[in-house]
């Protein structure tokens, strides 16, 4: 069963209307001892980043999250607070992953927010089991998580390579809604669900 | 690549889709459910739902509606009609809906759009933007094209980006309901002059239309109402033809 992390950082209504659809059962994390209850977690998110990270403090979440050895998973804003620090806002951040969450660079001549749908290249993790190579996901975001090899698990390209899906250890992040990326979201979901401890 | 995106528009009435849709396997043509779970299986990449009788009273059933949608989509919808505060937007956001686009409300008290982007962030803004030629001068007008403002379209569309509008739905009143194509070239003038992604909307009548507007201008996305309701295109066909030409779409 999974746990959503309720932190009030964004509407979580079409996170779990997908779950319900995909019959996958949840449930809400409001405390540490919460997080026992549940065989994976989810870390949503929308917004700013900082805001984000200021709301999990105040929940007292951050340490238990940090030690947790079942399968996370940050969605947007969520996959950003597991990063170091986030130039939204100057913030540091859970520092689980640790590579930086940047702005993107309106110079290269694109356009901010990254909105829309835009392919992603996946290394054959458990994450993307059944999703072919270069399927498009739902993207909305100014700030990206920068590309590193260690973690990358999925890579998009928005002006430079950026990191659409990390992974560290049990901690999973996606840049993009696999709540509003179709079908492809939906397969994403429920690999996430069947992820061993 | 960010694929160009294909935006059916649906008209609702009381929680119910108006304006005759054609579909052959629709049961119900006024389920806004069943419609919309329709063009997300053709491969629409966004769905708007315009309230066209929205009132303070009938906003119960928007919501309604809008949570109905979420639970069964698993594509973007926008929803917009009415709203002309942030407690209207914060009951939208939070039954679903990704987007709310604001259009007379904005015109009339501009710090709207500021006010909704600090609370939800610029994503969440969709500006709608109905335009005609008077005189020569691109014009906002509001009330579906019967009320001329005293704001010029492209000034407008510059003031709402630095206010914080995170999107522009650009429609020509001119080319509305012709099916002559889009207006081309203020959609590029518009497209270009700020940093925000723009909707095409208005005129769309064949599938050339499509190709002319992702081809000539830097829109990002085509908004179309009744080629897609009456079936005269077809999305999946409407895609291959784009991919013919290069244009990057959602497979």
């Amino acid at each position: 069963m999974i746990g959503i992390v309720n932190y009030g950082a964004g509407n979580i209504f079409s996170l779990t209307a997908a779950l319900e659809r995909l019959d996958i059962p949840f449930g809400m994390v409001n405390t540490a001892a919460e997080l026992d209850l549940y065989t994976h977690i989810i870390i949503p998110g929308v917004g700013h980043a900082g805001t984000a990270m200021n709301k999990l403090l105040h929940t007292g979440l951050v340490a238990p999250i940090k030690a947790l050895t079942k399968p996370v998973l940050g969605i947007c804003v969520g996959m950003q607070l597991l990063t170091q620090h986030s130039e939204e806002g100057d913030a540091d951040l859970m520092n689980i992953v640790p590579i930086k969450t940047r702005l993107f660079n309106k110079d290269q001549g694109i356009k901010i927010p990254h909105m829309g749908w835009n392919n992603i290249e996946h290394q054959n993790n458990s994450l993307f089991e059944g999703v072919e190579n270069g399927t498009q996901f739902y993207f909305v975001h100014s700030y990206f998580i920068e590309y590193n090899a260690t973690f990358d698990i999925a890579t998009a390209n928005y002006g430079m390579p950026f990191s659409a899906a990390v992974k560290k250890d049990n901690f999973y992040g996606v840049q993009f809604h696999p709540e509003k990326s179709g079908i492809a979201g939906e397969r994403l979901l429920k690999n996430f669900s069947n992820l061993k401890q | 690549m960010l694929s160009k995106r294909i935006i059916p528009c649906l008209d609702v009435k009381d929680g119910r889709t108006v304006k005759g849709v054609n579909f052959v396997d629709l049961k119900d043509a006024g389920d806004p459910v069943e419609l919309a779970w329709q063009y997300a299986q053709q491969g629409a990449d966004e769905l708007v739902f315009l309230d066209i009788t929205a009132t303070h009273e009938r906003r119960g059933t928007t919501i309604e509606m809008v949570k109905a949608v979420a639970r069964q989509l698993n594509i973007p919808f926008t929803i917009g009609g009415g709203i002309t505060s942030v407690a209207d937007a914060e009951a939208l956001l939070n039954s679903g809906a990704d987007k709310i686009s604001i259009n007379s409300a904005a015109v009339r008290n501009p710090q709207l759009i500021e006010d909704l982007a600090k609370a939800f962030g610029v994503q969440f803004v969709v500006l709608a933007v109905d335009t005609k030629l008077v005189n020569g001068r691109n014009m906002v007008h509001l009330n579906g094209g019967r009320l001329i403002t005293e704001l010029e379209t492209e000034d407008w569309i510059l003031k709402a980006e630095s206010l914080g509008a995170g999107e522009i739905l650009l429609t020509s009143m001119d080319h509305d309901g012709t099916k002559n194509g889009f207006d081309c070239s203020l959609l590029d003038k518009v497209a270009r002059s700020i940093n925000i992604p723009v909707i095409a909307s208005g005129g769309a009548g064949t599938m050339a239309h499509f190709t002319d507007v992702f081809l000539q201008t830097g829109v990002d996305a085509a908004l179309a109402a009744s080629v897609f309701h009456f079936g005269e295109i077809p999305i999946p066909d409407l895609k291959e033809e784009l991919k013919k030409h290069n244009i990057p779409v959602r497979s």
